[in-house]
């Protein structure tokens, strides 16, 4: 029986990526950002100059160094970015030659033990593609979670295929998929109703499968989670993103750390958005040609709820599997508050005309249509929620800074992604997700 | 429009963190904001926002009270020629009651944006719009006769005490329009109530026909004259002494179609007062041991400021309830509270503004016991859990 989630909602953006894979000339550099990973402290352990292979530990988290970073190409590190306070924000490396990976060993897991499969996996570099609820941040190697959850679709604005994404790595993704099965008795693949036929997905074997339908966050994982088996006090369970289970799997298959994956380029600035095999890390400049040549645009690592501005020559996210690019919105509009025709604009009140477009596809910009209020309106987050949370009373208690009730509203089930939409129907302009991370690092301090 | 926006930016850099007015900061930010949707962009979280910002959600409101307002000033007039025996030309009607409503509306205005603009600066907050509704329902709950000074005065009360002490727009409890109808009502019950404030020129003796009264229709089932009571027509139009934007519940229900439309104001609040006010009604009907308690329960939808209390004060987002469920509750005892004060109570005719500050009062407690429901499903999931692994 299919889950069907009925608040959301599909935010219509033009330039949906055509299943088209594309070949791109390699990047010129690729980097592995720190800021990727929630609530990670890390410790450098290469130096400037210094020759690795695709594999080889770039740093690791202090607090917990069997957990490593590694770099997705072999070449030589040609550059380390700090921030105010000397905060590590990335390494890059400049690939040179053929690509030559670090050899593991190379195993059937099938065989293998629990601990034996964790070794490989922290000293190979693949440990972080394991995220851990509650909270969004790095799984802890010692945990025992309750279970690992896996979406298989993608519901957010313009968010790619995953299906398409995976053609042809069937074998790699059962690799994965028996890796995890050691972490975890249980593994919950969600999956959406426009599976097709042929797809990977039907012939997995080990997995739970869940069939959600309906609008976004429907392909959230913690959406997913809520439905499946909410997390409650105490407990604690994995997620991992389809391409990860993917490099898990070529892994075990081939020895290598091998972080290659299928990303979307896509959005209303984009000539022509489709897919492009790209390693993990990769600097997006290659990507240029297939971009608009307007100044005055935002290059987004991830979805354009939640991902990260990168910049025309920034580097493509740890975790992220699309780019999608839009115009800034750094413009006056006389009276804009005032007309109630706004074509070009988009909103889910009907005290505007965009509802009467369904199919219509927008060109949103980034701005952000009024100034910052107190909380006003109610019920709008709640419209786009598909969780029994308040996610109002939850962001005021976070506000107040009180975490026992923070913990009674439910914090340990939802992280930012969850509450993106809120963010974005919010009448008075409030950072929900800003406050949401606050409130989750303050959890992580004081319990 | 480029004119303009030079013209704002010449001026900018001296009302920023260094220049020679920056204390004026809020100030001009409000009328920059006013004229122009800034040219900000999102910095963290989101990418693209909703177009709809609250200024918007203001301004729909106020086109909401339009038929409102626009009626009750044609009304000013009509009830002003039935007790004179004047004119009854659409056009002068209407005129006399536009330069007698004018007034009230540019004192409430002047006064509350004033104080709001000050309060902005001293905080060095951005001014916020939530005044804009404000001075628009204050004269609209007001009597036409009622002084300017009293008007400006309950404003003032309204949005410092109401509002401003606890924070702003957002942060009150009660609704400001209804304080400010409650300071006058309790501060100068002489002047402002009885037969003769409803009807512009009464209370300054001008000529008035024999028989006229100008007592409104709560007055009279107050005072057990039923048959006084004016038809269930004459009702619903409007054509009746009352506050200046109470009196018509056809032009009330047009703004309570955009609101609902729009999703502004909360159709659940609206049902559930009406429901509230039905029930009790029929109740009284069932029992009756009175007169009042006789009156058909649909007189009461449409006499008084029942109508436009439910549509545009008790869907208040900020201080109504603010959980869905709760907005059921919330809504439904306002009804019920409101036909009880009419009926049972002989010293306010009108009970619909005491019935939404009391729940204004009680909404806080509501929402607490919905969010406390939703804590105790997440806390027996969690021991439930906990049972199935052991």
């Amino acid at each position: 029986m299919p889950t069907t989630i009925r608040k959301g909602l599909n935010i219509s953006l033009k330039g949906k990526a055509e299943k088209v894979l594309s070949k791109i000339p390699i990047s010129s550099d690729y980097a592995v950002k720190p800021i990727d990973f929630q609530g990670l402290t890390p410790k450098l352990t290469v130096n400037e100059g210094e020759q690795v292979l695709a594999g080889s530990p770039l740093f690791v988290d202090k607090y917990r160094p069997d957990i490593r970073f590694a770099s997705p190409v072999s070449g030589t590190v040609s550059h380390i970015l700090r921030g105010d306070k000397r905060k590590l924000l990335s390494v890059t490396v400049a690939p040179s030659g053929e690509q030559q990976y670090i050899q593991h060993p190379v195993k059937d897991v099938k065989n293998l033990l629990r601990e034996e499969v964790i070794q490989q996996m922290l000293a190979s570099g693949v440990w972080p593609f394991l995220k851990q609820r509650p909270y969004g941040i790095l799984a802890n190697p010692g945990d025992n979670p309750k279970a690992i959850f896996i979406s298989g679709f993608s519901s957010e604005p313009l968010g790619p295929d995953i299906d398409f994404a995976l053609t042809g790595e069937g074998e790699a993704f059962q690799a994965g998929i028996d890796a995890l099965r050691k972490l975890s008795g249980t593994i919950h693949l969600s999956l959406n109703n426009q599976v097709s036929a042929n797809s990977i997905f039907r012939k997995i074997k080990g997995v739970e499968t869940h069939t959600f339908v309906g609008p976004h966050p429907a392909g959230n994982v913690g959406i997913q989670i809520h439905h499946i088996s909410p997390i409650s006090k105490g407990e604690i369970v994995w997620t991992i993103e389809p391409q990860h289970v993917v490099s898990l799997g070529r892994l075990f298959l081939k020895g290598i750390y091998d972080v290659s994956k299928v990303v979307a380029l896509v959005g209303p600035e984009v000539k022509k958005p489709r897919y492009f095999r790209i390693i993990s890390g990769a600097n997006i400049t290659p990507l240029q040609s297939y971009i608009s040549t307007s100044s005055n645009l935002r290059h987004i690592s991830g979805d354009v709820l939640t991902g990260a501005n990168i910049g025309a020559t920034g580097h493509l996210g740890f975790y992220n599997t699309m780019i999608s690019v839009i115009p800034e919105g750094n413009y006056y509009e006389f009276l804009g508050w005032a007309k109630p025709f706004r074509m070009k604009k988009y909103s889910v009140s009907r005290s505007y005309f965009s509802w009467i477009f369904p199919d219509k596809e927008y060109t949103l910009d980034t701005n952000v249509n009024g100034g910052q209020r107190a909380f006003v309106m109610t019920g709008e987050y709640e419209k786009v929620l598909p969780m029994d949370i308040y996610p109002v009373h939850l962001l005021k208690a976070i506000l107040a800074g009180d975490i026992d009730r923070m913990e009674q509203l439910g914090i340990y089930e939802v992280i930012e992604e969850d509450l993106a939409l809120c963010e974005f129907v919010c009448t008075s302009k409030i950072d929900v997700q800003h406050i949401l991370r606050q409130g989750i690092n303050l959890m992580i301090k004081e319990m | 429009m480029k004119f303009l926006r030079n013209i704002l930016d010449k001026i900018k850099p001296a009302f920023e963190k260094d220049g020679r007015l920056k204390m004026f900061h809020a100030t001009f930010e409000a009328f920059e904001s006013f004229l122009f949707v800034p040219n900000s962009t999102t910095k963290k979280g989101v990418h693209i926002r909703d177009a709809n910002d609250l200024k918007h959600v203001m301004t729909v409101v106020i086109v909401a009270l339009l038929p409102a307002l626009l009626f009750g000033m044609w009304n000013v007039g009509y009830q002003h020629a039935l007790a004179t025996g004047g004119t009854t030309a659409f056009g002068e009607l209407f005129w006399f009651g536009f330069l007698k409503v004018l007034p009230l509306i540019v004192v409430s205005y002047a006064v509350g944006l004033g104080i709001e603009f000050i309060a902005a600066q001293l905080r060095g907050h951005e001014v916020n719009e939530g005044f804009l509704v404000t001075g628009m329902l204050i004269p609209l709950i007001m009597p036409v006769d009622c002084p300017l000074w009293m008007v400006g005065l309950a404003t003032a009360f309204a949005v410092i005490i109401g509002k401003e002490v606890f924070g702003g727009t957002g942060m009150n409890i009660f609704n400001p329009a209804l304080l400010a109808r409650a300071f006058v009502f309790f501060a100068y019950p002489s002047q402002i109530s009885g037969a003769k404030v409803w009807v512009a020129g009464l209370g300054s003796g001008e000529g008035v026909i024999d028989g006229f009264s100008g007592a409104t229709p709560l007055a009279h089932a107050t005072a057990g004259e039923f048959s006084k009571i004016p038809s269930f027509s004459d009702l619903f139009f409007g054509f009746i002494p009352g506050s200046i934007g109470e009196t018509s519940t056809l032009a009330i229900l047009l703004g309570a179609g955009i609101l609902i439309y729009t999703g502004i104001g909360s159709w659940k609040v609206i049902v559930a007062c009406v429901a509230g006010a039905i029930g009790t009604g029929l109740l009284c009907n069932a029992i009756a041991v009175n007169a009042y308690m006789e009156l058909p329960v649909y007189y009461h939808l449409v006499m008084g400021g029942f109508a436009f209390g439910v549509v545009f004060m008790a869907t208040d987002p900020v201080s109504g309830a603010q959980t869905e469920t709760g907005k059921w509750i919330y809504g439904f005892l306002i009804g019920v509270l409101a036909i009880v004060i009419r009926v049972f109570n002989p010293g306010y005719p009108e009970g619909i503004m005491l019935a939404i500050l009391f729940m204004n009062a009680f909404a806080p407690l509501i929402d607490y016991y919905i969010v406390e429901a939703n804590i105790k499903r997440r806390l027996k999931r969690a021991k439930f859990s906990k049972e199935e692994k052991k």
